[in-house]
């Protein structure tokens, strides 16, 4: 099958192909936004082969080599601060994705906004002065928007990216070591908001606490880059205490990242409670 | 092992070779480049295909119905279209996927010839925020007063409605629970429904009244005790099915009910037999003669009242007409609750062994019971912008199923079209192929739906005909599922 390009009667666009659903939206004059669209469609088209082709390498852990495919390599660009400890380029596949839509879907074109929202790793396109609400849901059992982040263009951030603990076979796609409900991330892409997710969502966490069930990935998904090692299945009763203590544990990773100038600022999200890092994170508006 | 060739897209050379180095029981998913390996019972990465007892399938497969499951070969690359008559298959909506809010034409449009007339089936599966159950729950017992709120863990998803005949209905879900309360209700209701519109238990407890577990064609368990037998009658019915079989064995025969309590020597049934009044007289008011209401407060003991003794209902013994030696059955509706008196010289009931014949009296009466059972009716209304999916003038389309022009089923099961406007049904969830129902996190039911109509009716009605696809080639390119409906539901096309 190959990727099909559907737009939806509210005007958003909606690629989609194999595990990928991309939906985008830009906002300019009729004429401009329809061919951001075709542009997007046409990028989109070819991602998925392209990435297939280098997968063996991609699901390899870094350091390693440098893929061919230009999405593939922001992929590994993204990751490799991080390779000191286990991660592969596939921690930022999502987000690089969606820069790659997104850097085809505004080339040439006059958009005042424009998002590409990859399964909720999210590029987007600011004119100057213009701004995007992006509304945030906490708990998946009770989906409703717990509070507004608002992106602005005078910040320097163009990523905003959300990894969880959800896991394949619970509602989610993808795999963590970590307890988090949530960690969405602000950073200039959505490749490098993607991975950074991803490593303090493994850093939110109760080592050795038995309320956190843990099985290996190879027993959830045969085809995990992830291997043998144990990811978070499920979370039992922990105390607000302890959930405290978790979310400390990913904060020091988020304040260390934004430090180092990797990100913009961090939300972590976990049984109710939250941690807000940096000061690229505006404030949360209640919805 | 199963090893699929490549689809349309064409995947690298390299990664084509890795997927193809696969062990035993591994199905190469060639749905798009990535070429996942999937193991048996897994999903590849996308979570739409997975490898089902070695045969790669959707997860959420299109549901065909069949009359014959081996004259159908739709399996992956099998399917060769082998010659089979429309009339044996039916595409129905589960699996089919949606195109809420329906502006699209629905997600299938089949067309098929059946016995000569060109047919049109709208399969779509439809988000229904308008829908809930009605329950039958065959039962004596008293489940808890009319109007009283039935919660699910705790939250509110429906109430007790009117007792029926030998029954307690109950409504859950609906609107106001699903989107009018808080979010935690509405998630809950939706839980409660899609269990049981799929066929699994559900405990529920009544504000005031009993907790039971309800699963569709099964029996009630009422405060932890199963139920077995669905009353034969009210106290006054079971006098007049069986006055004539206790005659001669019996002198008063009194049926314990809490609706209405049926005294035989006063009863018309005992009149007409001749029997000697007894002059045992119950409480409670007397509508008739030999019929009581209210001889005791609603329970789970005798007959669906509270008592457990059964001589508490008997106020007291005229001696007038009472008689040493008079043999009294106290028995309730079911026969689950007998017992045996004879009345000493101070015409008190004194427990006596009962005898032979009325052991088997007591036996009849159970023997003519039916199975309690708990029958489950999906109830939605299709009258929104699903409607759209079928045809460009929606009210055209309601206004032909009102005439029974157009057919609808669900999941190919019958439903029952309510009169007035919109498009109400209900369906009842036994007759449909297992787990058709699925929800939306908003919270709302997912619900198969199709409309059948003569190919000429649904193109005057505005309906897509560009958009129509021949039965068989559905069949090769949807990979459906096939089953067959459950015993004894008449299969959609004739």
């Amino acid at each position: 099958m190959t990727a099909v390009a559907t737009l939806l009667a509210d005007g958003r666009l909606h690629l989609q192909h194999g595990p990928i659903d991309c939906v985008c939206r830009a906002w300019g004059e009729d004429g401009e936004v329809t061919q951001a669209y075709r542009q997007a469609a046409s990028r989109f088209g070819t991602i998925l082969g392209e990435l297939c082709a280098e997968l063996p390498l991609l699901r390899s852990a870094l350091p390693g080599d440098l893929p061919a495919g230009d999405v593939a390599r922001e992929m590994h660009r993204a990751c490799l601060p991080f390779a000191a400890g286990f991660i592969t380029p596939m921690a930022a596949v999502a987000g690089a994705v969606a820069d790659a839509v997104l850097h085809a879907l505004v080339a040439e074109r006059r958009l005042s906004r424009a998002f590409v929202n990859n399964g909720g790793d999210i590029a987007f396109h600011l004119a100057a002065g213009e701004h995007l609400r992006a509304g945030m849901v906490t708990d998946l059992l009770a989906p409703a928007i717990d509070g507004v982040m608002v992106l602005e263009a005078a910040r320097p951030a163009r990523g905003l990216a959300t990894s969880g603990r959800a896991c394949k076979g619970r509602g989610g796609r993808s795999f963590s070591f970590g307890i988090a409900d949530a960690v969405s991330v602000l950073a200039r892409t959505a490749a490098m908001a993607d991975a950074a997710a991803t490593v303090i969502g493994n850093a939110v966490d109760l080592p050795g606490h038995e309320a956190v069930v843990r099985r290996p990935a190879s027993q959830i998904d045969p085809d995990s880059d992830l291997g043998e090692r144990l990811v978070t299945w499920d979370v039992l009763t922990v105390s607000g205490d302890e959930v405290r203590v978790a979310l400390d544990a990913g904060r020091v990773v988020a304040d260390a990242l934004i430090s180092a100038g990797l990100i913009e600022g961090a939300v972590l999200a976990l049984r109710g409670q939250f941690a807000l890092c940096g000061v690229g994170i505006p404030e949360l508006e209640s919805a | 092992m199963t090893t699929t060739r490549a689809a349309t897209d064409a995947p690298q050379e390299a990664t084509l070779n890795e997927a193809g180095t696969s062990e035993g029981g591994i199905v190469t998913c060639d749905a798009c480049p990535v070429l996942c390996r999937i193991r048996l019972g897994k999903t590849g990465a996308c979570d739409r295909y997975g490898n089902i007892e070695g045969r790669l399938a959707r997860m959420d497969p299109l549901t065909v119905l069949t009359r014959r499951p081996d004259m159908v070969r739709v399996e992956g690359h099998e399917w060769s279209g082998n010659p089979l008559a429309a009339r044996d298959v039916f595409v129905s909506a589960i699996g089919a996927g949606t195109t809420y809010p329906d502006y699209k034409p629905a997600p299938f449009i089949v067309g098929a010839q059946v016995d000569g007339v060109d047919m049109v089936t709208v399969v779509s599966e439809g988000i229904f925020s308008y829908c809930g159950l009605k329950v039958k729950i065959d039962t004596d017992r008293h489940l808890g007063p009319e109007t009283a709120t039935v919660r699910a863990g705790g939250e509110a998803v429906g109430h007790v409605t009117t007792a029926e005949y030998g029954s307690q209905m109950m409504s859950l879900g609906g609107v106001r629970h699903l989107t009018g309360g808080s979010k935690k209700e509405g998630i809950v209701a939706c839980e409660t429904l899609l269990a049981l519109a799929n066929g699994a238990a559900v405990e529920l407890a009544v504000d005031g009244g009993a907790h039971v577990v309800v699963q569709p064609g099964a029996a009630p368990i009422v405060d932890g005790v199963p139920e077995a037998r669905m009353r034969v009658g009210c106290g006054s019915a079971t006098i007049g099915i069986f006055a004539g079989q206790w005659q001669g064995h019996a002198d008063e025969v009194i049926v314990v009910d809490d609706h209405i309590t049926g005294v035989l020597t006063e009863h018309q049934a005992g009149r007409f037999l001749d029997m000697r009044p007894s002059g045992i007289r119950v409480r409670g008011r007397r509508s008739t003669p030999g019929r009581y209401f209210q001889v005791a407060n609603p329970g789970l003991g005798w007959g669906g009242t509270d008592i457990a003794d059964p001589l508490a209902i008997i106020e007291r013994v005229d001696a007038q007409r009472a008689w040493p030696g008079l043999r009294l059955l106290m028995v309730s509706t079911t026969g689950e609750h007998a017992a045996w008196f004879v009345l000493d010289d101070a015409l008190r009931p004194q427990p006596a062994e009962m005898p032979p014949a009325i052991i088997a009296a007591v036996a009849r009466i159970g023997e003519n019971c039916e199975p309690a059972l708990c029958s489950v009716l999906f109830m939605a209304g299709a009258g929104g912008s699903l409607r759209a999916g079928v045809t460009e003038n929606p009210v055209l389309l309601t206004r032909s199923v009102q005439k029974s022009l157009t057919k609808v089923t669900s999941g190919g099961a019958p439903v029952y079209v309510w009169p007035g406007g919109g498009i109400t049904y209900m369906v009842d969830v036994t007759a449909m192929p297992a787990n058709g129902f699925g929800y939306v996190p908003t919270p709302a039911l997912v619900a198969p739906i199709e409309f059948t109509l003569p190919r000429a009716d649904y193109l005057r009605l505005g309906g897509y005909g560009d958009r129509m696809r021949a039965v068989e080639d559905v069949l090769a390119e949807a990979r459906p599922r096939t089953v067959v409906l459950p015993a004894g539901v008449v299969f959609p096309v004739r």
